[in-house]
């Protein structure tokens, strides 16, 4: 990627749609091709599905302002409405049931987004940890949203569009970076728009939104909505694509709390924040587990590596925090800025 | 249910409201840092795991009971230090909201830091009261909650004096009116923080040790802080009283839905029940019962 970044720039217009097509090659036309299916099924699944969602919270938190603990219940509204749909509406294409599957936890995230119409801050953040408690109880007490399967683990189904087969490694890294993509494009062209600009409004001086005429409640909702949407449609790909099993006990309180390391890591309100984010929150416990083992040895253990995985995690949140609030987006727009001056900051 | 059984209704009333003080005990020490520096402290759920922790390991390594709580006490104030040091002092003057989330990778830090330090086995904490309920009009009362209602009355007023009559007390208060006048009247903003950082630790020592032996001292401690949100919530962020009130509340309610309409839900519902009352009641008073009034300015 280093090599795409850091490419010496001919002119001072250098077309904003270059670096994208680059990079949409390089990941639709050469990974496949050169990735191993370790690296596709381990790191890159993970990574897309919780880019998307990086996406989808950001546009609630980081344009829109509003700090949602309960991201990770999102998730698995989608996973299991996807399941449902897919299982239960005989004939449905997996696309179209994907959808809907984005269509209700957007439902789900109007619903508890409506405490934002009242509530701010600290008290709104406490108020959406009710979400997530309450789809995670719903999700395991009911049997009929897992098909009444005794041990609650449901096999997810195949991937299979337009009779095409997308089950393997390498045709699930394809379906899962196509919906990645559309809904990255998606998110983009909202945070750009009128849309985008009510939102950040509202983050920046709510009353004063209101009073240039921002319509306050129904931009707070719509932001809930679409972020729900996004996020609900990466928990399908997490569990469709990545895990190929649809369980409620992967989308806990730790997943929800990862999605916004990811957006605070990456860069709040930006688009290719969540994908840094994502990168390095996906990359670095693999890494962390290389350089235990290689400086302590069997010393080294998993209980270890999971303590550790938390000290430096929180570290880096508080180090990011304190240094370079606007995340890697912006570390990385400085590093290009030298070989780009005099243009101006990117929406994305 | 034909005839209702009043004295099932009170024992359960009663067990509500004494686990409720439990909740209490958590939630005030949120508000201690959030009245003196409007941070909603997230960290604090690991900071009473990391105190229980420390005690317990410190006795089973043949430490006097009274010598470890001095020592856990003494360790606790320094982790206020540092924390001061290394996480609040370098984000002074941030929106609130990013502090919440330095409290939030605060948290992951003390939690691992405390397992990586003591282990993550389970550890049985004795306390020396004995858990047994006694009959008090026909009503069921545990011991152990009536000890633990005792030492968080003892803690609340002894903070309400603190707070009311001591010098510390006073630039506490002066600190959490306005950060900037205590500033231009001299106070220094940096020790007072970490004093008040060590305050809630010694909260956390005690709610830890109460916590701990009620349920063993384990990783799921520092969950109590998901258990004292709500409570915040409805008794709002800055009060004292609003944290006891709302505890009580919390916890008689949570435990009286349990028994009467869990059933109609499938039970279980303690994981979220507390939070779709504080959410109800926010959306009647959106700043808690007793939290001060947002006023908007442009």
């Amino acid at each position: 990627m280093a090599a795409i970044t850091s490419q010496p720039v001919v002119s001072a217009k250098f077309p904003g749609w270059i670096a994208p097509l680059v990079i949409l090659v390089f990941t639709f036309g050469i990974v496949p091709f050169i990735g191993s299916s370790y690296l596709i099924e381990a790191l890159l699944l993970p990574f897309l599905a919780l880019s998307l969602a990086g996406v989808g919270l950001n546009l609630l938190t980081g344009y829109a302002g509003q700090v949602s603990l309960g991201s990770a219940a999102f998730m698995a509204v989608g996973a299991f409405a996807a399941f449902n749909f897919n299982l239960r509406v005989e004939g449905l294409p997996l696309l179209v049931s994907i959808a809907l599957a984005g269509g209700i936890a957007a439902a789900v995230g109007i619903v508890f987004g409506l405490p934002s119409l009242r509530l701010r801050g600290f008290y709104l953040a406490v108020s959406t940890l009710a979400a997530q408690f309450f789809v995670q109880w719903a999700l395991t007490k009911f049997g009929w949203f897992s098909n009444d399967n005794p041990s609650g683990v449901i096999d997810a189904p195949k991937l299979t569009i337009a009779g095409i087969d997308f089950d393997s490694s390498t045709g699930r890294y394809y379906f899962a970076l196509i919906v990645v993509t559309a809904l990255t494009f998606f998110a983009w062209r909202v945070a750009s728009s009128q849309t985008g600009r009510n939102f950040i409004a509202i983050r920046d001086n709510e009353t004063a939104a209101r009073i240039i005429g921002v319509p306050v409640l129904r931009t707070k909702l719509l932001a809930f909505a679409l972020s729900s949407f996004i996020i609900g449609v990466a928990g399908v790909l997490w569990a469709f694509a990545y895990l190929r099993t649809v369980e409620p006990a992967g989308f806990n309180l730790d997943r929800s709390f990862q999605i916004l390391f990811i957006i605070i890591i990456g860069g709040l309100a930006t688009i290719r924040g969540a994908f840094l984010g994502a990168a390095l929150m996906v990359v670095f416990p693999v890494v962390l587990s290389r350089v235990g083992s290689f400086l302590l040895g069997d010393l080294f253990d998993s209980g270890m590596l999971d303590m550790s995985q938390r000290i430096v995690i929180g570290a880096l949140i508080i180090a990011f925090l304190i240094l370079e609030p606007d995340g890697l987006a912006a570390l990385g727009r400085r590093l290009t800025g030298r070989f780009r001056p005099n243009t101006p900051e990117p929406v994305g | 249910m034909e005839s209702f059984d009043y004295l099932f209704f009170l024992e359960v009333l009663t067990g509500g409201l004494l686990s409720g003080v439990m909740y209490s005990l958590v939630a005030i020490g949120f508000v201690l840092i959030y009245k003196t520096s409007g941070v909603l402290n997230f960290a604090q759920g690991a900071l009473l795991l990391f105190a229980a922790l420390t005690f317990v390991s410190l006795v089973e390594r043949g430490v006097p009971f009274y010598l470890a709580l001095v020592l856990t006490f003494a360790i606790m104030v320094l982790l206020g230090i540092g924390i001061e040091r290394a996480v609040l002092r370098p984000l002074v003057n941030k929106p609130p909201i990013t502090l919440f989330m330095a409290t939030l990778g605060l948290s992951y830090v003390v939690e691992g830091a405390a397992q990586l330090l003591w282990g993550t086995q389970v550890h049985a904490l004795e306390l020396g009261i004995e858990d047994v309920p006694f009959k008090f009009y026909g009503v069921f009362i545990s011991q152990f909650d009536l000890f633990a209602s005792a030492v968080a009355a003892l803690m609340v007023i002894g903070l309400t004096l603190f707070f009311r009559y001591t010098r510390i007390g006073l630039t506490f208060r002066a600190v959490a009116d306005d950060q900037f006048a205590a500033l231009a009247v001299g106070l220094r903003l940096p020790r007072i923080w970490a004093t008040v950082w060590a305050t809630s630790g010694l909260v956390a020592l005690v709610a830890g040790l109460l916590w701990g032996a009620r349920s063993g001292v384990q990783f799921s401690l520092s969950l109590v802080v998901l258990k004292a949100l709500p409570v915040l919530v409805l008794g709002g962020f800055d009060s004292i009283a609003g944290a006891i009130v709302g505890g009580l509340l919390i916890g008689a309610s949570e435990k009286l839905a349990e028994v009467y309409i869990g059933e109609y839900f499938g039970g279980g519902i303690e994981g979220w029940f507390a939070y779709a009352i504080a959410l109800v009641f926010l959306l009647i008073r959106p700043s808690g019962l007793f939290g001060q009034k947002l006023v908007e300015r442009v």
